[in-house]
């Protein structure tokens, strides 16, 4: 076991929540993240690789899939990211370059990423003033890009007042002060 | 006594009362006025002066399409100039002032200006202001500027802060009258999304001003039934207080939303406005209509006001600008006015109307074939001259007069993208064109539909059309049983009588006369009517005075009026402030920051950060007695030569190259060869763009036989990880490449200077050997640090010491700096940041941004060789240009003062020693330029032409702008190392 403490991506050694107006923004820190790419022609073994490696099979485009704590979202044209817990899963990256070797290429995003939480029923309400994404409209499961703080972000559909954003790490500080201020600029 | 000019009922709170100011005289108004009722109330009609003859006016309108009622309110930073008082909502203690006049409203010395009106006629400025030449801008400009109607900003910061956000719906209703009312209703009871917006802060549009009943209870019991059913659908949003300002492509409109303009101060955290982007499935234009005035001579007198505007003072806000009015109207609505007033217990003097079959009334004496031809009174208007059927001329008393020349419909928005009105005889006005924005129809008044009853029925029918396009089936609505008189108009633009000025557009000071010269001078285009007379170009955008202008022209041209058409419509349709569009990205939020991983740590060490895109990187760390900036900058470099620095790299750009055909890709994409570069080895690389010139420079590590790590300069890290998107899926699309970018997810390190090794040799776990044998230069690997943390090392060095660059998991990035900083106390290690940096490469001879400004060729840099003709790759064949390859082409070198007092200034052009100094005899410039502690002298380095074989040469760095000249000698762009010993050892 390495001696290094980790910090999150807002600085802190742990993961800072706020709650606004009934509005919960979590930083989530405890994820791990793999970015898998389909090979050259390898979608369908990369499918069925997949299937047997996580045991769901890769999401439709916009979509997500779930299994046992693990999620795989789709992130453009055969190209996805799957994000498990980061205690049981640093070397997620590694197991699935094993698991999907000739169909895929891995590659670790763990850090390359921050994600929030946003909790209640204010969500979309404080969405809307951030991104052009229409999150009322998104379903379970539903996933887009989207342009956050001037920044690419992916948003995931957890329930309709529960979504998880994903944007550059580097830009934790930027984008939380974006979900604050609009938090308590849209709720209360 | 105050609210001598208050009258029963309307919609306003009198139990409410709000104090105010105006022009510094204390006032007292109702909850629910704006600031134009609580003033026309208090008996204050004039409100400002106009912006030409700073001719004395007060309101005309009661709407957003006021021309005159224009003042500053607030004070202090929250001043806000060329604000519409019939749109201010009145809140306590609101401050407001008139503008451009002085020293005061009632006596304003720039009424002068009036005196001179023969001379200051359309086109003055053109004629007058011509010559000389020079005094335009320094002269003649700020005199008008100063003089012309403008208010004045605070020059503070604006201390609100503003919204934009993002909106979708199935139908955005444009107008909540009872237009818009029933077709939300009727989209809203199908299931649609629906939004409806209207600007005022009260939903019901000319319901509010009417005293028509609506299944025989008032309007606004109706409204409010409506409303709550409105409020009670969830996929239904009300947005009052939201001017929709534009129709853009694809179905998006504008919006503002005013959250906080009728608050002293917006709410803690909340916006004073919200900017917002509708996208819409469809959208309806239930814009209503607007009254338009006549022109008649000194029609402009404070008082005189749209006949429907005092109507809508009188129902809605209880005040009326005079206890005697008149009226003049060509049309039956104007009656109504007359009709409310005597009502309300104001006196109605007459109404005079120019139709002979003028309806005939018992409250009130009805002038029938009359019209009114001037009238007087400085501050107020005070008394009609009427020419009455007969020719003879008659005075009538009055202290407000209400003027109607019909109504037009409101087509602005439906005139967006260059649709063009259609002309409606039977309403003598434009109806919105069936060229409009596509998804957008139009009803209501805004169709020329104006009996109440007309709107209800076409807002619901063009819900249930609107919708059916979108597969929403939705069921017509039971309407409410409405007036639905029928529209009896005789077309009257303006009275051809007297020579005094009759004025059409009441906020620039165009008269008919202006029209008639414009026409005269031959401006016939009414594109060139407008551009010439000023008319409609302010911040009312002619709502009020367009279609005067046009049917004078269409007169004096022998034309019809839609033969003339109209100017262009275009957006805002109202103004929006700047506050409004900047939204929050101003100050320090203009942009967001990117922190690197040792951001935090490098705070506590005091770090200075200067900011590179939207990177923030440690430009130096000053220590305690360091006074300057050099000081600190030296004390890095000279620490980092002599034991050993630390250099945050993180920002350059980490792109993942994987797949089988991962090496032929970068063969094609860097201009030297890549497809041998060894498993465990890195490369320099130097990537060209399509025409020849360089794009970027970085390495790429070979860490697998199918994966490389692609680094790039932190400037283009985006711009190359997109280009090499481009060629995977568009040139090559059949290599088996997979890319993404890691430059977030790993934190990076350079580690430079002769202890370097020592210093990491405490870092990297044991198992992995690091000596100059196991790990040498341009060497790379996976690794671990620290007890097992995963991490990458490469042997690279952009100083030119023995140098690696160290790679963990972001999150571990501060604790990695932190504990390398401690293990290298022994070797009095340094933390260096970008200027030491930037010092450390220029004394190595090394490009970087200011070497790769995109006109630079690898042969300009000294690397022509490198273009490898053994392949083809993207720029190769293009960098062969014969004006790329002169002889004489400019190439790196390096610059020294022959007085080493001297400094080398970048961006400083490069001339012969002796001779001309101009463009023609230009050899080259200074790209990059330090202070070298290491060789204690200002060194550079610049493109000089046929720098390869003019070594030892003196020249002269010149820059005319400062008249400066200093000799330097050109030298091996190496200053340092040249031989690198050092990176190798």
């Amino acid at each position: 076991m390495h001696s290094l403490k980790a910090i999150t991506a807002l600085g802190g050694h742990e993961a800072q929540v706020d709650v606004i107006h009934g509005l919960t923004i979590t930083e989530c820190p405890d994820w791990a993240i793999a970015s898998v790419a389909a090979q050259y022609k390898a979608e369908k073994p990369l499918a069925t690789a997949f299937k047997k490696a996580i045991g769901t099979t890769l999401p439709k485009p916009m979509q997500s899939k779930g299994k046992d704590g693990i999620t795989v979202f789709w992130t453009g044209p055969n190209q996805y990211f799957v994000e498990a817990p980061f205690a049981d899963n640093e070397g997620l990256a590694d197991r699935l370059a094993k698991a999907l070797k000739k169909t895929a290429s891995v590659t670790e995003q763990t850090d390359g990423w921050v994600r929030f939480d946003v909790q209640g029923v204010g969500c979309s309400d404080v969405f809307e003033r951030l991104c052009i994404l229409d999150t009322r409209g998104m379903e379970k499961g539903a996933v887009s890009r989207t342009i956050l703080e001037h920044s690419g972000c992916f948003i995931l559909c957890r329930t309709h007042a529960y979504f998880s954003l994903y944007g550059p790490r580097s830009t934790a500080v930027s984008i939380h002060h974006g979900l604050v201020t609009a938090a308590k600029s849209a709720l209360g | 006594m105050t609210q001598v000019n208050r009258l029963k009922g309307g919609l306003i709170n009198h139990a409410k009362p709000l104090n105010f100011s105006f022009d510094g005289k204390s006032y007292v108004g109702c909850a629910g006025d704006t600031l134009a009722s609580a003033l026309l109330a208090n008996n204050v009609r004039l409100m400002g002066r106009s912006f030409k003859y700073h001719r004395p006016r007060g309101p005309l309108t009661a709407g957003s399409e006021e021309p005159n009622a224009i003042v500053e309110l607030r004070t202090g930073a929250r001043q806000e100039p060329n604000t519409r008082a019939t749109t201010a909502e009145l809140f306590d203690g609101l401050v407001a002032n008139s503008q451009n006049r002085w020293p005061s409203l009632a006596f304003d010395a720039m009424a002068i200006n009036d005196r001179f009106s023969n001379f200051l006629t359309a086109g003055f400025y053109y004629k007058t202001f011509m010559w000389p030449a020079a005094f335009w801008e320094k002269v003649y400009e700020p005199i008008i500027r100063k003089a012309a109607g403008l208010g004045s900003l605070s020059m503070q910061d604006d201390p609100d802060a503003y919204d934009k956000g993002f909106l979708h719906c199935d139908l955005l209703i444009i107008g909540a009258g009872p237009t818009g009312l029933a077709a939300a209703l009727t989209a809203g009871r199908a299931g649609a999304n629906v939004i409806l917006a209207d600007e005022d802060y009260a939903i019901g549009g000319r319901l509010n001003a009417e005293t028509f009943t609506l299944d025989d209870a008032p309007a606004p019991l109706w409204i409010a039934s409506v409303l709550a059913e409105l409020n009670s659908l969830p996929n239904v949003r009300t947005m009052s207080r939201t001017t929709v300002i534009g129709a853009f492509d694809h179905g998006v409109y504008g919006a503002v939303e005013r959250v906080s303009d009728h608050l002293s101060t917006p709410a803690p955290d909340k916006p004073r406005q919200v900017f917002w982007r509708i996208y819409t499935k469809r959208s309806l234009l239930c814009a209503g209509a607007i009254e338009r005035p006549i022109a008649f001579e000194n029609n402009d007198r404070p008082g005189i006001m749209l006949a429907s505007a005092i109507r809508s003072y009188a129902n809605r806000w209880a005040a009326t600008p005079a206890r005697q009015i008149a009226i003049f109207t060509n049309n039956d609505d104007g009656h109504r006015t007359a009709a409310d007033l005597i009502a309300k217990g104001v006196k109605v003097s007459a109404v005079i109307d120019p139709r002979t079959d003028a309806p005939i009334s018992t409250n009130v004496e009805v002038l029938a074939g009359a019209q009114v031809i001037d009238t007087i009174g400085r501050l107020g208007v005070k008394q009609l001259t009427v020419q009455l059927a007969d020719g003879s001329t008659r005075h009538v008393h009055c202290e407000a007069l209400g003027v109607s020349g019909g109504w037009n419909p409101n087509v602005h928005i439906s005139s967006h993208h260059r649709g063009r009105p259609e002309w409606d005889a039977q309403i003598a006005a434009f109806t919105p064109g069936k060229d409009g924005p596509q998804g957008l129809s139009v009803a209501g008044a805004a169709t020329g539909i104006f009996s109440t009853a007309g709107a209800l029925k076409s807002g619901m029918k063009s819900a249930v059309s609107a919708l059916k396009d979108l597969d929403i089936s939705a069921k017509p609505i039971k309407l409410p049983k409405a007036e639905d008189a029928p529209v009896n108009i005789k077309a009257f633009w303006h009275v051809n009588s007297g020579k005094g000025r009759a004025w059409l557009d009441q906020q620039n000071d165009v008269t008919v006369k202006d029209v008639k010269l414009a026409h005269q001078e031959n401006f016939r285009s009414v594109e060139h009517l407008k551009r010439y007379t000023t008319l409609g170009m302010a911040t009312d955008q002619g709502k009020t005075s367009n279609m005067g202008g046009l049917a004078i022209m269409a007169e004096l041209a022998g034309k019809t009026i839609p033969e003339v058409g109209t100017t262009i419509f275009r957006p805002p349709y109202t103004p929006v402030s700047m506050g409004a569009l900047g939204g929050r990205a101003v100050g320090k939020n203009f942009h967001p920051f990117r922190n690197s991983p040792s951001h935090k740590w490098a705070t506590e060490q005091g770090a200075v950060f200067v900011e590179v895109g939207n990177w923030l990187r440690a430009q130096w760390f000053p220590k305690q007695g360091e006074t300057h900036w050099r000081q600190s900058v030296d004390r890095e470099v000279i620490a980092t030569r002599k034991s050993v620095g630390i250099c945050d790299v993180t920002t350059l750009g980490k792109i993942d190259v994987q797949g089988a055909d991962a090496a032929t890709f970068l063969n094609k994409v860097y201009c030297n060869g890549f497809a041998k570069l060894a498993v465990g080895k890195t490369r320099y690389g130097l990537m060209l763009r399509e025409d020849g010139i360089v794009m970027d420079d970085g390495t790429a590590a070979r860490l697998a036989e199918d994966h490389f790590v692609v680094t790039t300069t932190t400037a283009n890290a985006v711009s190359v990880y997109r280009h090499m998107e481009f060629c995977r899926q568009c040139l090559w699309p059949d290599l088996d490449v997979q890319l993404i970018s890691t430059t977030e997810s790993w934190a990076q390190f350079a580690v430079a200077g002769p202890n370097a090794r020592k210093l990491l040799q405490k870092i990297v776990d044991p198992k992995f050997d690091i000596s100059n044998e196991a790990f040498p230069f341009m060497g790379c690997g996976a690794i671990t640090v620290c007890g097992g943390l995963r991490s990458r090392l490469f042997r690279i060095s952009f100083s030119g010491e023995l140098a690696f660059e160290i790679a963990v998991p972001t999150r571990y990035g501060d604790a990695l700096m932190r504990r390398m900083m401690e293990a290298g106390e022994e070797f009095d290690v340094v933390p260096y940041g970008t200027e030491a940096l930037g010092v450390m490469r220029i004394e190595k001879g090394h490009a970087a941004g200011n070497e790769l400004n995109g006109t630079c060729t690898a042969l300009n840099l000294g690397m022509g060789r490198m273009v490898s003709k053994k392949k083809d790759s993207i720029g190769s064949t293009l960098s062969e240009r014969t004006g790329l390859n002169e002889p004489d082409a400019w190439v790196q070198v390096g610059l020294k003062p022959v007085d080493p007092k001297n400094a080398v200034v970048a961006g400083s052009h490069l001339m012969n020693k002796t001779g001309e100094v101009s463009a023609k005899t230009d050899q080259g410039y200074i790209t990059s330029a330090a202070y070298s502690p290491i060789l204690q002298s200002s060194i550079g380095l610049g493109f000089l032409k046929d720098g390869g074989n003019r070594k030892g040469e003196i020249i002269r760095a010149v820059n005319p702008l400062k008249n400066q000249e200093v000799l330097l000698e050109v030298v091996s762009m190496h200053f340092y190392d040249p031989e690198g010993e050092l990176l190798r050892a």
